[in-house]
């Protein structure tokens, strides 16, 4: 009797010992691995990215070419870059929030200023983008990627080509075959564009007509999607949807019978762009590491894999004829002339969109 | 002696060594506090507050968060995700209680599995299970495709008599309520047989033989005897599926369409982009004041059917 008792609790305290070394022995390891660079600061940099957001190998080249290695982390939504930053910064060096959230970080003062003298590359950037309208002088955010939201459609199932928001918002042409983005300040912003207004301080009267229109064109909308849009498309699920560009020139590459357009009364542009968050503990590495994403050869590595749009001239010189030429990616200029930066415009107005969206789903 | 009462065998246990008591208990109870009670009582402090600022809630005592939740808008989506709920839980109810009686009177090795199918599906995420059900009602789905290649034979067969059938067209049976519905039912369905073959299972089975015995029917002994006997597996049942079915984010999230926003959605979008917490806060806390005053309710109602027995 006694000899199993004693053989069961000897292994279990084998095993808990063997837990409790595997487990700390890592970590032991951690704390002798990082080493200190030439600039006083550990050779690692923490990187909060949208997913498949950088190049097949930017980041191995970063690591040969500076000898710091980078541990990315995802993000789905700018919502919850926000809500995880909000707190504090748990040590993340390099950031990449949307425009509207650059904003609202800049006035939380959640972001560091950048030092411009660090960022050289910058000079990379095409002229409309050295200065941004939610970033005057780019003392906080370098633009990363640009984008433009549409209507992407399956040619085979639509008439022509359906230039105008009238086709998703306004018409029951595509009774059932219709894709909505489901954010709040999206949809009111464009709602606002079809019917003739600027998409920055939209006057309430415009917000309930928007509503209005929305809450009648619910019978023939099918889904409100949360950004997987494209999948939709490709999928056949529906044949018309408000996507971004790069999103839908991604898809294009798979089905040739999808195309992208911009309607004429014009659109939102928005832009991912690179900051450093307050309290970032490796400063120095998240400048280099900002100024090596500017740079040409990298950036054209980097928008050769993921396809989007690029505010960096330098890249776009090394890029494919199919990536300049494509009208998906660049939409013509007269286009582009009708599309203007959102902005974030207080709390209250944030309330007074989602209030909004809410009535749209519950009516 | 003492005016305690005798010890009984519950007591023995822990009246006994409440020294080993309280040393057991420490961990969990400062877990359960540390970790639960003050975040929500954080929560709920948050909804007395209101947003000084992008990143800083002050909280100042204010009913407004309250008064902006009771607004038709938003007791209509209360209302509606009740409504999903109640739907949800009777369909269980009825699907449920013919799996428990299937389970109880089943052979033993029967029993094991089945109640293993009933449980398999817990094993798996419900994200992965919502997504499965996503490939399955799509318009290109398992039960559309299904239908479809059926729909195309017979086309083959009266197109021998000359009468070819139209184009197939695909059900609606995913980004609408019914999806939504269908989802719950799927999810919850578990929630409701275990309790009611666990109540089922304890159920002396003389008692039917008797109630047989004395003339009653099958359907008589069922209403009258088996129902009422499995009644507490019946309310636990109920109320472990109407609960997180109010609460479901999920299932509407990804299954439903522009009509099928449940309450939910609502406080989720108030905690992400619309960045009202306090008001996030009130809408949760409202559905916990309603859920404490149902049981409350039904803790008065079961007292006082306790106390109206002779």
């Amino acid at each position: 009797m006694i000899a199993p008792r004693a053989s069961r609790r000897s292994l279990l305290a084998g095993l808990g010992a063997a837990a409790a070394g595997l487990s700390l022995s890592p970590l032991a390891g951690c704390a002798a691995k990082a080493k200190i660079g030439p600039n006083g600061e550990e050779q690692k940099l923490n990187l909060y990215n949208w997913d498949t957001y950088t190049g097949k190998t930017t980041l191995a080249d970063f690591k040969a070419a500076t000898g710091i290695a980078v541990r990315m982390s995802l993000f789905a939504t700018n919502d919850e870059l926000f809500a995880k930053l909000k707190a504090g910064n748990p040590g993340f060096d390099v950031i990449v929030p949307s425009n509207e959230f650059v904003t609202r970080m800049r006035i939380a003062g959640m972001l560091e200023r950048l030092d411009l003298a660090k960022i050289p590359n910058r000079a990379n950037l095409l002229p409309s983008f050295q200065t941004a309208p939610f970033d005057p002088g780019r003392r906080y955010s370098m633009p990363y990627t640009w984008l433009v939201l549409g209507i992407g459609y399956r040619k085979s199932k639509v008439d022509g080509v359906p230039d105008s928001w009238k086709w998703v918002m306004d018409s029951s042409r595509y009774k059932g075959r219709i894709g909505l983005f489901s954010e709040a300040d999206d949809l009111v912003e464009l709602g606002a564009k079809y019917m003739g207004h600027s998409v920055r301080r939209i006057p309430l009267a415009v917000v309930d007509q928007v509503a209005q229109m929305y809450i009648r064109q619910k019978p023939n909308i099918k889904i409100f999607h949360h950004d997987e849009g494209q999948d939709l498309l490709l999928s056949g699920d529906i044949d018309v949807v408000m996507e971004y560009n790069g999103d839908i020139a991604q898809v294009m590459t798979e089905d040739p019978d999808l195309d992208f357009v911009v309607p004429r009364e014009g659109s939102i542009l928005n832009s991912d762009c690179l900051c450093i968050p307050k309290g970032a503990p490796r400063p120095d590495n998240a400048h280099q590491f900002i100024n090596f994403l500017l740079d040409g050869k990298n950036g054209a590595e980097v928008y050769d894999t993921i396809k989007y749009p690029t505010p960096n001239a330098a890249a776009l010189a090394l890029m494919p004829a199919d990536y300049r030429d494509n009208r998906v990616i660049f939409p013509p200029p007269e286009i582009m002339a009708r599309c203007e930066y959102a902005d974030f415009e207080g709390i209250e107005r944030a309330h007074l969109f989602d209030e909004t969206l809410t009535r749209i789903f519950a009516a | 002696m003492p005016a305690l009462p005798e010890p009984t065998a519950m007591d023995e246990s822990w009246r006994r060594a409440k020294a080993v008591f309280a040393t057991l208990a420490l961990p969990p109870v400062v877990w359960l506090v540390a970790f639960f009670l003050i975040p929500l009582g954080i929560i709920w402090a948050y909804s007395f507050g209101y947003n000084q600022s992008l990143t800083h809630i002050a909280v100042d005592g204010n009913l407004a968060n309250y008064a902006h939740a009771v607004r038709p808008l938003y007791l209509g989506i209360i209302f509606k995700s009740l409504w999903f709920a109640a739907l949800t839980t009777v369909l269980c109810l009825v699907v449920g209680f013919p799996v428990a009686i299937a389970i109880t009177f089943a052979g033993e090795k029967t029993k094991v599995w089945l109640l293993l199918l009933i449980m398999l599906p817990f094993w798996t995420n419900l994200l992965i299970r919502t997504y499965a059900l996503m490939a399955v009602l799509r318009d290109e789905g398992y039960i559309n495709w299904g239908l479809g290649f059926l729909w195309a034979a017979a086309s083959q067969v009266t197109a021998l008599f000359g009468h070819p059938l139209t184009p197939f067209q695909p059900l609606e049976l995913l980004h609408n309520n019914f999806a939504v519905v269908f989802g719950l039912v799927y999810v919850q369905l578990p929630f409701m047989v275990l309790p009611l073959y666990a109540a089922l299972d304890r159920l002396d089975r003389s008692l039917l033989e008797a109630s047989l015995d004395l003339g009653a029917g099958h359907l008589t002994t069922f209403g009258r005897v088996v129902v009422p006997l499995a009644m507490p597996g019946i309310v636990s049942g109920v109320l472990i599926t109407l609960i997180p079915s109010v609460g479901a984010y999920l299932t509407p999230d990804l299954l439903g369409g522009p009509d099928s926003q449940m309450i939910a959605n609502i406080i989720e979008r108030q905690f992400k982009s619309a960045n009202d917490w306090p008001f996030g806060a009130a809408l949760s806390f409202l559905l916990m004041y309603m859920t404490f005053l149902a049981i409350a309710v039904q803790a008065i109602v079961a007292r006082g059917r306790r106390g109206a027995r002779p």
